[in-house]
């Protein structure tokens, strides 16, 4: 990563160079990204999940949604006017899954941002700080790990009362011990590095080390536990749904599924209440998941030679 | 007779992004009792020589060429054959030892495995033969019973030398056998490679990035660069006065101690080992050569005669006829 | 440890003795550091689930009545019986030895102890997801080996991509479409329960196989996965190591080499990761349960979650982290006979 004569650096200035040198890593990364094919594929649906979410209240019709005043009579098989058919209410199938897919990704974006947040915060604080306190924390990790955690969400969620930010709180505060683990690790092989030790030996503190030297070190690491994490939170997210968590007036695809169940749908086998919400899932998650493994193939090449 | 006979050996890895030539042509023999050393930087392709000897490098690789091992070609071998002369004819003794070992099998039973495999004797015997074993290379026979983690690193490379005779080879080969010791115990450890070598009359191919670890031990010495071996000659010769810069090179980055002019200029080489995948043209290393010549990234030298049994493959070796090769070429 | 050219003189008795009872003590030290940290663990799930009950809901009362009509006395009545009025630390204290005794209160509505429900419904649990562990280890960990050894052959390509899509099923859907398509399409197994009526004696086995059938395979199919993708990797950084080149380097054949060298070794971390991720596997059971009407834990932990009934929630919430933890103390226990690297 040689940047130039060094004639070219002192004109450019370090801001401008440190642009260029992101700018090169980024292309470079997006080359070996490219070469995986399954990543691709995750990215491409994952694309289309997201501009669906965006477009919903322009691609639906205004009652899409409304029980009461729905579009057409409950519980129709695939027609020419909804190719899906319909729910219980007589709300056609598409704009459901179309709807369901804003508060998946929402949920599974929040719920992510919380577990990332606290996971990095408390990975980084435990590997930087080290002695009783990182101690006392990791222990607190491990204990979290060891617990169904899944079970707990359960209960947070029960106790707290049905909404959706409480399916949020209850993934996100279950689900960081994981990314707390990894951070941890990759925080103590990144400040075994001698460049942490010049910076010390220079006067950084402990919010400089840990800001400019551990935080952009663990940052990719972080990015793909995210990208797997969204998939995952997703996943829960319409699990909780089905368990009748979730909030009752919104039309989450894990919701829906509870509903079809409620109504029969199984017995009467409508393989068109089922099927698609399920499908929808595991579009999505499968999508985040392989995205995920892609990026992690890139930043560690002997994971790339492995998945290939 | 040679034991090893290497002729036009190549190896190409087959990757997603091209394939990747790691070892380019090499012509080597190897007498009975004889001792070869083999040295070059990491990535020159030493490794992937050794591995190439008994055919145990990964699917992606491919080889051309012939490896005449006592009179049979070691490439078109069947792999019942192969099998047979996997360490009953030839053995490795690795590099580190840690991860040489398996960590969850007692030392005993890793030194029994060839034994139970190749020779026709009861468990009884073999564990006999390991005690002997251990003890000829200065274990205890009752550590038999430890775990690779309960010995120190210099005893675990001991493990790995009394595994390499255990169905009396011969030829070894022995892949950085002294690197991650500490220098007291790499001594030991090369002085008993050499006595058992000379005791057995087993042929010997050591691999290392060290020269003087080579240049005391071996009678012969090859210098391994881009997959090539740019020079080849007598031990004392090439480590005193290498033909090849490059070997010159390797030679200075040791310093002679008691002579105070290695101290006062140390000398190393700048520049990395060129990427496999992607060889500088002509001779592949005038980027990093201090001796360069302007036609140097014209020529592709070969191993040409230099005095005394050496060979170089350097047109200062031979500078008439490497200008007269070099007019020949359209510029 | 002393490296010389000859061997170690013999260790006089003396040593040897003393040596031994250090190690005594050392294995003694282990295992009670594994059994108190666990001891630790299952303390913080009891302060958890009394605070998570008594504390977020602001007021456990109007949770626990949550949308029965209930008079003030009734409230103050069950406020005193859950001994609301009482001090923080001494409620904690009450409700600690309270677990202790197994005295997981009484179910709101089911009327009964909490503890008798569970001793009812514990059996048909531990069958399913006995079963269904020891099902998707053998499977997983086979196959994981398989897809490690061809890794990037078609048999890997196909099976880790089946194992992701697996991975990224929900469960209940899973069992709702198996559902459609062979109970109550194909008509081929029973939609729900455990057993027919009527059945007694030996006969109950064949027809409880018969009913599990279906939950058991879709355990199976999400929990598998995630052992294949753990095996798989583990073996794969096994590969690269020089000790496999080493056994290969001896003639054995590759069979062997994968398997008493490669695969024992790759298991290790393979272990710890199984018994991590057996609280998944809990959750699963809650599902699966909750879809075929399998009178298990799991169905009750859903019935009581849909009241809510909090006492219930509470107990099996303690017992399934209890659970999970004493199988991870278990694994901690067990692990130092397969690896002698960790052997106190």
């Amino acid at each position: 990563m040689s940047a130039g004569t060094p004639a070219t650096v002192a004109a450019a200035g370090p801001r401008r160079l440190a642009w260029a040198r992101r700018r090169r890593t980024v292309a470079r990364f997006w080359r070996q990204y490219r070469q995986n094919r399954a990543g691709l594929f995750g990215l491409v649906v994952l694309a289309l999940f997201v501009l669906t979410a965006l477009l919903a209240p322009v691609i639906t019709a205004d009652n899409a949604l409304s029980v009461t005043q729905p579009p057409g009579s409950p519980l129709d098989g695939p027609s020419g006017d909804f190719p899906l058919g319909t729910d219980r209410s007589g709300r056609s199938m598409i704009d459901l899954l179309i709807w369901g897919s804003r508060v998946s990704l929402t949920v599974g974006f929040w719920a992510t941002f919380i577990s990332i947040a606290f996971g990095t915060l408390f990975g980084i604080l435990a590997g930087h700080f080290g002695g009783w306190g990182s101690m006392v924390l990791m222990r607190v990790t491990d204990w979290f790990l060891v617990m169904p955690s899944l079970v707990l969400g359960v209960v947070l969620a029960a106790v707290m009362g049905r909404s959706l930010t409480t399916i949020i709180v209850a993934i996100g505060v279950t689900s960081w011990p994981t990314t707390a683990r990894l951070v941890r690790a990759q925080t103590l092989a990144v400040e075994a590095r001698p460049y942490i030790e010049r910076a010390r030996a220079l006067g950084g503190g402990h919010w400089h080390v840990m800001s400019r030297h551990v935080l952009p070190n663990v940052m990719p690491i972080v990015l793909a536990q995210t990208t797997l994490m969204v998939g995952q939170a997703i996943l829960i997210e319409s699990t909780f749904a089905f368990l009748g968590l979730g909030d009752p007036t919104t039309a989450s695809w894990g919701a829906t599924i509870q509903a079809a169940r409620d109504v029969g749908a199984v017995s009467s086998r409508m393989w068109w209440y089922i099927l698609p919400p399920g499908i929808a899932i595991v579009l999505v998650v499968l999508a985040f998941t392989l995205c995920g493994r892609a990026i992690e193939g890139v930043l560690n090449p002997k994971l790339r030679e492995r998945q290939s | 007779m040679s034991v090893l006979a290497i002729s036009d050996l190549t190896v190409t890895y087959r990757t997603a992004g091209g394939d990747v030539p790691a070892v380019r042509g090499i012509d080597l023999s190897l007498g009975a009792g004889q001792k070869l050393g083999l040295a070059g930087e990491s990535g020159c392709g030493k490794s992937t020589m050794a591995l190439a000897l008994l055919r145990l490098l990964p699917k992606t690789a491919r080889m051309t060429g012939s490896i005449m091992f006592d009179g049979e070609d070691v490439l078109t071998m069947s792999w019942g054959r192969l099998r047979a002369v996997r360490w009953a004819g030839a053995s490795i003794v690795f590099q580190g030892a840690m991860h040489s070992l398996n960590a969850v099998q007692r030392i005993g039973s890793q030194i029994a495995e060839p034994i139970l495999l190749h020779s026709k004797v009861g468990e009884a015997a073999a564990r006999r033969r390991v005690g002997e074993l251990l003890e000829h290379v200065g274990l205890p026979a009752r550590r038999a019973d430890a775990y690779p983690h309960e010995l120190s690193g210099g005893q675990r490379q001991r493990v790995m030398i009394a595994m390499a005779l255990a169905c009396d080879p011969s030829l070894i080969i022995a892949d950085e056998p002294t690197t991650a010791l500490d220098v007291m115990i790499q001594a030991q450890i090369l002085k008993l490679i050499e006595s058992l070598v000379a005791e057995n009359g087993i042929s010997l191919v050591m691999i290392s990035h060290d020269l003087s670890v080579l240049a005391d031990t071996c009678d012969r010495l090859a210098i391994m660069y881009a997959g090539r071996i740019v020079e080849e000659g007598p031990a004392a010769e090439v480590f005193r006065a290498a033909r090849h810069p490059y070997g010159a090179a390797l030679a200075a980055a040791f310093p002679t101690i008691g002579d105070p002019s290695s101290r006062r200029s140390p000398r190393g080489l700048a520049g990395d080992p060129p990427d496999p995948a992607d060889l500088p043209a002509g001779c592949t290393f005038h980027p990093r050569c201090p001796v360069r010549l302007d036609y140097c990234d014209r020529i592709d030298p070969q191993l040409w005669p230099a005095g005394d049994g050496a060979r170089a493959a350097c047109v200062h070796v031979l500078p008439d006829q490497g200008l007269s090769l070099v007019q020949k070429e359209p510029a | 440890m002393a490296d010389s050219a000859f061997p170690t003189a013999p260790v006089p008795q003396l040593a040897q003795s003393m040596r031994d009872r250090s190690g005594v003590r050392r294995r003694l030290r282990y295992y009670g550091e594994k059994v108190a940290g666990s001891l630790v663990s299952l303390f913080a799930v009891i302060l958890t689930s009394f605070f998570l009950f008594r504390i977020i809901p602001g007021d456990p009362v109007r949770t626990m009545t949550h949308g029965r009509p209930v008079s003030i006395e009734q409230q103050e009545q069950l406020r005193r019986d859950f001994g609301l009025d009482k001090p923080l630390a001494q409620q904690f204290l009450d409700y600690l030895t309270g677990v202790l005794r197994l005295d997981l209160g009484d179910s709101f509505q089911f009327n009964r102890p909490v503890t008798d429900l569970i001793g009812d419904r514990l059996w048909p649990t531990v069958l399913l997801v006995g079963t269904s562990v020891v099902i998707s280890a053998a499977l997983g960990l086979w196959l994981g080996v398989r897809c490690a050894w061809n890794h990037g052959s078609l048999g890997d390509r196909v099976n880790t991509g089946v194992a992701l899509t697996l991975w990224s099923v929900p469960s209940f859907w899973l069992g709702l479409i198996l559902i459609v398509i062979f109970a109550s399409g194909a008509g081929w197994f029973p939609t729900s329960g455990m057993e027919s009526t009527g059945v007694s004696g030996w006969e109950r086995i064949p027809d409880i196989a018969h009913h599990m059938v279906l939950p058991l395979v879709t355990l199976v199919a999400v929990v598998y996965a995630q052992y294949l993708m753990i095996m798989r990797s583990s073996l794969l950084d096994e590969m690269g190591s020089d000790y496999i080149v080493t056994a290969r380097a001896k003639g054995l054949r590759d069979v062997i080499v994968r398997r008493r060298h490669a695969v024992p070794n790759a298991l290790l971390p393979t272990i710890t990761l199984i018994f991590v991720n057996l609280g998944f596997v809990v959750f699963g059971a809650v599902l699966v349960e909750t879809i075929f009407s399998w009178p298990g834990l799991g169905q009750l932990f859903y019935s009581g979650l849909a009241v809510p009934d909090l006492p219930l929630v509470q107990g099996l919430f303690i017992l399934f982290s209890a659970a999970v933890i004493l199988m991870n103390l278990l694994a901690d226990l067990l692990y130092p006979v397969v690896d002698p690297r960790v052997r106190p």
